[in-house]
């Protein structure tokens, strides 16, 4: 599949700038995400469709564990110990959130009613709250966009959008109030990183350094001044676009930004080409959530966008998001499967 | 026709919904990657002049400074911790071609105490290239050995550090705790940037509780570095440099100062008191629940950690027998033994089980009814008539017997649960152990086999006696005594009574904090307990009386003897000291003065024999520390 020969030309741009057992770690994780896209690959997708309910309430379940029983780590508590391995539940929950909205839509008719809406924004906005509680409000905003852009793929009409997004702006000055205070240093200092920039300025003015200084061809393989003087934060994980941007230019972005575009592509058409609504939402819920992770990557890394804690698709250190991230796609080639079955 | 055909008719419709949906969303799509990719073009191609200035020319790097460490002091002013100028070898990772060779080296030359290498080595790794790490410290001699070698060690360096001094070394240890390097499981759990600059941090007691509080804010110093990473402008090495242009300090803000509870005047008789005996010493201040003293013995050097404690050292102290590294006071489970009878009397009295008139004869051994199984007096011919005050004073096993079985399991229980037994106290450090106060449930809950979960009459009459499954911490005897001495009101034991600020002295006061207290029906019960533990130290068959005589202030106390039952894993094999280990642990605990208690202590002394010759002495002398009394002879050692 198409979809599998552009992942293992992502991942392997993941050596970049890394060494030694950090790079076996995120082999494992690889390892461990393809197989859980190779038996969910395998898996028709009617299954999916029993197991959501089971699934959702799985880790909405593992979620309450967190709140309870988690592991605080650099003082936010989302890391739920599982004797050798600690996950992490909310990025599950990205994943458990369309799938809910797909099955709830799927023995009824598009598009939704107003009820049937107000159901849906519950699934999605009582764990988005759980996540956001912990605090992880850059999970819980990716959580509540997988759920959102689900519900409009399910042709909600215009005026409820319109009626959403006016809500929305009321309420974010209600959101600011119970905003953490370091969540609110991050809003100031994307508005103006220069205003602290020992502080929490410092990771944006040296993302957008290493990324200018760049070019257009880059300054090469393993040449990145910014990151291998360790100017760059986190750049194994979160940062690790500007090491790209650094050391391949514009040219490696470009053909970065292709791959994902046309596997974002492939993503939307399996959805169009889906049987039932089950499997069309999920497919197109999944892809689009796909392309959002790179957007807010690649736009708070070049400082379009706030720092936010996530993770560059398929390429950042980092084990729970690559096996949600592989599952999905897994599940996408299922659904893609399920076509040529029947076709068969 | 209609009606067959309206499936097929949604289905079309939904699906050309859901396309117009996924159009729209490819638009978005291709519209955002636009945005990025001209954002990218913006910085990449547009600004990449500026950001390649910036980048390749000189640069600006962001060095950490580090915060001084708040000093410890106790109740009275005395400084219990401090930071000491020494020298200190660290290293800078990035500068070091071959960390493994350099280190091998260094060790060879004796200037580094003989760590682990290997672990040495990961921490260093394990921290960012520019981030200075400390090796170790060294003497003023070693100093002057590497100082003449340093050519030889690029990326080595020789700097002035501070280091944690604890001038009580070992008295304090188990109440104040220690310092040592951040281990690369410390790592995990704090802000790398906050410690960026930090090389120790408080592994035990008020040093680890309180480490946020101690620890201040890193500060930063902007240097220009080239593109190799070396520095060419050091504002703080060179005169006037904070107004370089351009290059910003931020002053790291200092740790606050802790002031303790603890008086080190009992502190230190308590240890001395001790002296090479294992146990502990607790003692409270009913009025607010301040620990005085909290003394596990045997203690180590705290100074030894905040040095750098080879690893030789360490495996020395945790294998040691006598297992110094243990806090007993918080930690170590105790059968209570006949200090809770003046809990028991009044859980009696409150419960109208006992009359406290009425005279029982002991004939120097119980029998349950129905069964032929005596259970013992200490004292083997009998203490005669008692009553509920003469069998505190003398300690007559066999009315409590009588008294335990008369108040039943249930209530003798939660009369004990009140006083704070069979769960953590609540101090202000970690590591207390909960203890445990026997019930039918507990028993339940603790055996698998259905036929050791049954409750037996007999365990009820030994719990009389603080003796069979009852567990307590030194802390919570300690405690539960306060509350006597308080008449029941309950303070939650802490260490930390306030801190000031390092630069503005202003000193912040921590308020008591007042727990649930233990309620009885009538006040006089109070006094009736407490007037026979009075008569412990006063009357002429008290049990501590030896031990209390001649007080300039009024004691009341109870003494208490409690078997071992088991004998540790370690120490079977140990022929020699079988023996010794086997023999009863003493317990004393007492308040004074009498009509105001300001003090509560508790003391333990394991395998010291009876409470009234071991451990009485050493609450003695405690109770003594604050009117200057040292020393009263060398009865007790």
């Amino acid at each position: 599949m198409l979809a599998i020969t552009g992942f293992g030309f992502i991942v392997l741009y993941s050596a970049v700038g890394e060494n030694g057992s950090l790079l076996l770690r995120q082999a494992v994780r690889c390892g461990v995400g393809f197989c859980a896209f190779l038996v969910l690959a395998q898996v028709p997708p009617k299954y999916f469709r029993v197991w959501t309910p089971w699934v959702f309430c799985g880790v909405f379940g593992l979620l309450l564990l967190v709140m309870i029983d988690g592991q605080v780590g650099k003082g936010a508590q989302r890391w739920l110990s599982l004797g050798v391995v600690s996950i992490q539940p909310s990025e599950f929950m990205k994943l458990a959130v369309p799938l809910m909205v797909a099955w709830f839509m799927h023995d009824r008719s598009l598009p939704p009613t107003l009820p049937q809406v107000t159901a849906l924004v519950l699934i999605v906005l009582v764990p988005a709250l759980l996540i956001a509680r912990q605090p992880d409000l850059g999970t819980a905003l990716l959580v509540v966009a997988a759920g959102g852009l689900t519900i409009l793929l399910t042709g909600v009409s215009k005026r409820i959008i319109a009626a959403v997004g006016v809500v929305g702006l009321v309420s974010a000055p209600i959101a600011w109030q119970f905003m953490f205070d370091y969540q609110r240093a991050r809003v100031f200092t994307f508005l103006s990183p220069e205003s602290d920039p020992l502080g929490a300025g410092y990771n944006i003015i040296q993302s957008k350094i290493a990324i200018g200084s760049g070019g257009i061809f880059g300054k090469g393989w393993l040449n990145g001044t910014q990151a291998h003087l360790e100017f760059l934060p986190e750049r194994s994980t979160d940062f690790i676009f500007a090491v790209m941007a650094e050391e391949f230019g514009l040219m490696g972005l470009l053909l970065l930004l292709a791959l994902y575009l046309v596997l974002v592509g492939r993503g939307l058409y399996i959805a169009l080409a889906a049987q039932d609504t089950f499997t069309r939402l999920v497919a197109g819920s999944l892809t689009l959530t796909f392309f959002v992770y790179v957007f807010v990557n690649a736009g708070m890394v070049c400082g379009l966008l706030p720092i936010v804690g996530v993770p560059l698709p398929l390429v950042s250190a980092g084990g729970t998001s690559m096996v949600t991230l592989m599952a999905g796609f897994g599940m996408l080639a299922a659904i893609s499967g399920q076509k040529k079955r029947l076709a068969a | 026709m209609e009606n067959t055909e309206r499936p097929f008719r949604d289905q079309m419709r939904e699906q050309k919904l859901f396309q117009s949906r996924v159009i729209v969303c490819a638009v978005g799509v291709l519209l955002l990657t636009a945005m990025l990719v001209g954002r990218l073009v913006q910085l990449q191609v547009v600004d990449t002049q500026h950001f390649t200035e910036l980048s390749e020319g000189n640069r600006i790097r962001t060095a950490p400074l580090s915060p001084t460490r708040g000093l410890i002091f106790d109740r009275n002013g005395l400084l219990v911790a401090e930071n000491r100028p020494m020298w200190q070898l660290v290293a800078v990772p990035e500068e070091i071609d071959d960390l493994d060779g350099v280190l091998n080296t260094l060790k060879r030359l004796d200037l580094l105490s003989d760590v682990d290498l290997e672990e040495l080595a990961n921490n260093v790794r394990s921290r960012r290239g520019f981030e200075r790490f400390t090796l170790g410290n060294l003497s003023e001699s070693q100093a002057a050995r590497f100082a003449v070698r340093r050519h030889r060690f690029p990326g080595i360096d020789l700097q002035e550090g501070l280091v944690r001094h604890y001038p009580y070394a070992g008295a304090g240890v188990h109440a104040v705790g220690y310092v040592g390097s951040i281990s690369s499981d410390d790592l995990e759990v704090i802000d790398r940037g906050e410690y960026a600059a930090t090389s120790q941090i408080g592994k035990t007691g008020v040093e680890r509780s309180y480490e946020t509080i101690l620890h201040g804010q890193v500060g930063y110093r902007q240097q220009e570095v080239n593109a190799q990473g070396r520095v060419l402008l050091d504002p703080a090495s060179t005169e006037g440099g904070e107004g370089q242009p351009g290059l910003l300090t931020r002053l790291p803000t200092p740790g606050k100062h802790v002031v303790l509870s603890i008086d080190m005047r009992l502190q230190l008789a308590g240890a001395r008191a001790m002296g090479v005996q294992r146990g502990a010493v607790v003692a409270i201040d009913p009025r607010s629940g301040d620990l005085l003293a909290l003394i596990s013995t045997p203690g180590f050097d705290p100074n030894r950690f905040a040095a750098g404690l080879s690893r030789n050292d360490y495996v020395a102290l945790t294998t040691d027998l006598d297992n110094p590294l243990f806090n007993r006071a918080l930690a170590g489970r105790y059968p209570p033994g006949s200090t809770i009878k003046p809990m028991l009397g009044l859980a009696a009295l409150d419960h109208g089980s006992v009359d406290p008139h009425e005279d029982h004869y002991c004939g120097g051994y119980f029998t349950l009814p129905g069964s032929t199984h005596r259970y013992r007096d200490w004292r083997e011919q009998g203490h005669g008539a008692m009553n509920l005050h003469s069998a505190i004073v003398e300690s007559c096993d066999v009315y409590f017997y009588r008294l335990a079985v008369e108040l039943g399991i249930d209530s003798l229980g939660s009369s004990l649960t009140a006083f704070g037994f069979g769960a953590p106290t609540g101090i202000d450090v970690s590591g207390e152990a909960a203890g445990i106060v026997p019930s039918r449930e507990w028993k339940r809950q603790q055996f698998a086999n259905p036929a050791d979960q049954v409750w037996f009459p007999g365990e009820t009459v030994i719990a009389g006696i603080g003796q069979g499954y009852m567990q307590a911490t030194p802390l919570q005897l300690a405690h539960a005594t306060a509350a006597l001495a308080a008449a029941g009101r309950r303070f939650k034991p802490r260490l930390l009574i306030g801190t000031e600020d390092a630069v503005s002295g202003v000193f912040e006061e921590a308020e008591p904090v007042e727990i649930d207290g233990v309620a009885v029906a009538d006040e006089a019960h109070w006094q009736r307990v407490r007037d026979a533990m009075l008569g412990v130290t006063s009357e002429p068959n008290g049990t501590g009386r030896t031990a209390m005589l001649g007080t300039p202030y009024t004691v009341a106390g109870k003494t208490g003897t409690a078997q071992v039952f088991s004998v540790g894993q370690d120490e079977e094999y140990d022929e020699e000291n079988v023996d010794e280990r086997l023999r009863d642990h003493g317990l004393s605990v007492a308040f004074a003065p009498f009509d105001a208690p300001e003090i509560a202590v508790a003391v333990i002394v394991e395998n010291g024999g009876g409470g009234s010759t071991a451990a009485a002495p050493v609450a003695r002398a405690i109770l003594d520390a604050p009117f200057g009394i040292e020393d009263h002879g060398d009865s007790y050692e």
